[in-house]
């Protein structure tokens, strides 16, 4: 019995040690940040530099989605100094006054950011008071040239296109879809309008046979396999199923001429943090042109830097997906938090569920 | 008293934690607003034509899913008891195998099985000329819940038929009852409780099967399941989530109530579950 005691006491000993190292090296070390990211966003040799060139080190915990981050950055106990929401979830942050302000004489290199992004991030971060933008990309329309005519290319439409019966990926996510239906018809893709949100839900269940699949994920090994013509994507997403390593090299991007939905990925530091200014010296690191190159061929999403363009690899800096022209980007919107509104897309949503 | 006292931690941690208390929890979401008893998500569901398509989907795959089992399962079973002891143990080695890998792996084979380029697509193809793709579609959902659920019917069917006393087959053929008589008359009868619980063991857990649906449905074949999920997930709205899942729950037990039912006018043999 004596020896049962002392073995539990041990394991329950071990345990609580096995608790607190990883606690230990998360939090006490002076010269370390944790930074909350999304998996494989991050090329990882830039840890390695940074450490290399400032001596401090950066913890990463992956996420998977917005709603994660958002939960763990509104605890109060946060232990993370940097993370990367996206803009609504910077916008909620900021209202709930989750955020500090940034230091931006710690970040020569935001002269590197482009002036036109800058003022879409305005619109979710009025003055860019809380957040610097890290990366973007648009909603759009990713095609299979084999299978697909020139002539049907260029809007929404093509969604909706008859002839490609069967052949159509739609994405299963209620303010992407919705969004597709709503710059079709030309209306807002916040829009608060009843009527509008139910036409436009009525249009994606107008034929249900035109869609092969609703699909997230699912949609990267359909495309790269030929198994669909046309699919509703993101852009970083296209990219990596155009790469001509891993993906398809029939595979090309538009977005559409109606308008879309453009999304910032942005750093943020939470307010509970007392490393600013190592998190500041961070950010300052990633903006550098040749580290952002680098980072940027690692993660295949398209970048604010001014700089990085000029020193990418053939693929990226010919891939339409990648490269969106300007006046595209202009005619895009961002997603705002709809608080209670939302309500009426969830409404709408149900009945596309069930139709559709 | 000393045995009694090993089952308290059961009853008196475990039970409540994560049993009791997520019912309470699904409960009082489908019954309270902003703390006020209320009656409007029952309404809503029953009222809007959102919700029910779903049910409806679901009860038809679990009722097709069931009466496929039955009528698949019923004579494997049949032969396995009239089969000796060691060989019926190896056979039905067989049916049990697949079950020792994960469900969603299973899924994830016929997902590779049925898709475009794939050996069902290569089947048709050289059957009719025409290659034809049924992943998305509710036929896809079928097949691999049937694929799924069949050693659910056969196990208890085997075990019943297994079990039944051979000389009551053998009088009937004395005293001249022909081959079908004998099956209708005798046997039939004799293997209800083992048909009451195959049936209980397909179609309960077919009409709330989720992974299958959703991953081979293509978005497009919904289940109740995946419904209840994206209330809760997708939109944030646990209300509707949880009337949705106590109307499952209800549906389970009425469909509980009527084997069990069935199982007492017809039983005399006492046969339970397996």
């Amino acid at each position: 019995m004596k020896k049962f005691v002392s073995l539990i006491l041990a394991a329950a000993m071990l345990m609580a040690l096995a608790a607190f190292i990883p606690a230990l090296t998360a939090c006490d070390s002076s010269k370390t940040i944790n930074l909350l990211n999304w998996g494989e966003y991050l090329d990882p040799e830039l840890k390695t530099e940074f450490k290399k060139r400032t001596g401090i080190t950066v913890n990463e915990k992956p996420v998977t989605s917005n709603e994660e981050m958002l939960q763990l950055l509104e605890a109060d106990d946060c232990p993370y100094d940097l993370c990367i929401p996206s803009d609504y979830a910077v916008q909620r942050l900021i209202k709930g006054g989750k955020l500090a302000e940034i230091n931006y004489d710690n970040i020569p290199n935001i002269k590197n950011i482009d002036k036109k992004y800058i003022d879409i991030t305005n619109g979710f971060d009025p003055g860019n008071k809380h957040s610097v933008p890290y990366t973007w990309g648009v909603l759009g329309v990713l095609y299979n040239t084999t299978m697909v005519d020139e002539a049907d290319l260029g809007s929404w439409d093509l969604l909706w296109n008859e002839k490609y019966k069967g052949e159509i990926l739609m994405y299963d996510s209620i303010r992407d879809a919705m969004a597709a239906a709503l710059s079709r018809k030309g209306y807002s893709l916040n829009t608060v309008n009843e009527a509008e949100i139910n036409e436009a839900a009525n249009d994606l269940i107008a034929d249900p046979s035109l869609y092969q699949a609703w699909v997230t994920d699912e949609v990267k090994e359909i495309m790269i396999g030929g198994g669909a013509a046309i699919a509703l994507v993101y852009s970083g997403d296209a990219v990596w199923m155009m790469d001509p390593e891993e993906g398809n090299t029939d595979l090309e991007f538009y977005v559409p001429k109606e308008g879309s939905n453009i999304y910032f990925d942005n750093f943020v530091i939470p307010v509970n943090s007392k490393k600013n200014e190592l998190a500041e010296q961070f950010i300052n690191f990633l903006l550098d042109p040749e580290v952002a190159a680098q980072n940027t061929e690692y993660i295949f999403y398209s970048t604010p830097n001014t700089e990085v363009p000029a020193l990418l690899g053939e693929f990226l800096s010919e891939c339409s997906a990648f490269n969106i022209p300007a006046e595209d980007v202009a005619n895009c919107e961002i997603y705002k938090d709809l608080g209670e509104d939302i309500k009426l897309y969830n409404t709408a949503w149900d009945m596309v569920l069930a139709k559709r | 008293m000393k045995r009694v006292r090993l089952s308290y931690p059961y009853i008196f941690v475990w039970m409540p934690i994560f049993i009791v208390a997520p019912m309470l929890f699904v409960l009082y979401y489908a019954t309270f607003r902003n703390g006020s008893f209320t009656l409007d998500y029952v309404k809503q569901v029953f009222t809007t034509s959102n919700y029910l398509p779903a049910l409806w989907t679901s009860i038809w795959i679990a009722l097709v899913t069931t009466a496929v089992c039955l009528i698949l399962g019923y004579p494997v079973a049949y032969i396995l008891s009239t089969m000796k002891k060691r060989t019926a143990a190896l056979v039905s080695l067989l049916f049990i195998m697949p079950m020792w890998m994960n469900m969603l792996l299973r899924t994830f084979a016929w997902k590779i099985v049925l898709d475009k380029g794939g050996v069902f697509a290569s089947i048709t193809e050289f059957l009719t000329g025409q290659p034809s793709q049924i992943l998305y579609t509710p036929a896809a959902v079928l097949i691999a819940t049937i694929y799924d659920f069949l050693p659910f019917m056969i196990l208890p069917l085997y075990t019943t038929l297994m079990k039944m006393d051979k000389s009551h087959v053998e009088a009937a053929r004395d005293l001249g009852a022909t081959g079908v008589q004998t099956f209708t008359k005798v046997i039939l009868p004799l293997s209800v409780p083992g048909i009451i619980s195959g049936i209980t063991m397909v179609f309960v857990p077919a009409m709330s099967t989720f992974a299958v649906s959703r991953m081979l449905g293509g978005g497009k074949v919904k289940m109740i399941g995946e419904v209840i999920e994206r209330k809760i997930m997708e939109q944030n709205d646990p209300a509707i989530g949880s009337t949705l899942s106590i109307l499952l729950i209800i549906l389970v037990l009425i469909s509980m109530a009527i084997m069990n039912k069935v199982d007492k006018e017809n039983s005399s043999t006492g046969g339970t579950l397996w």
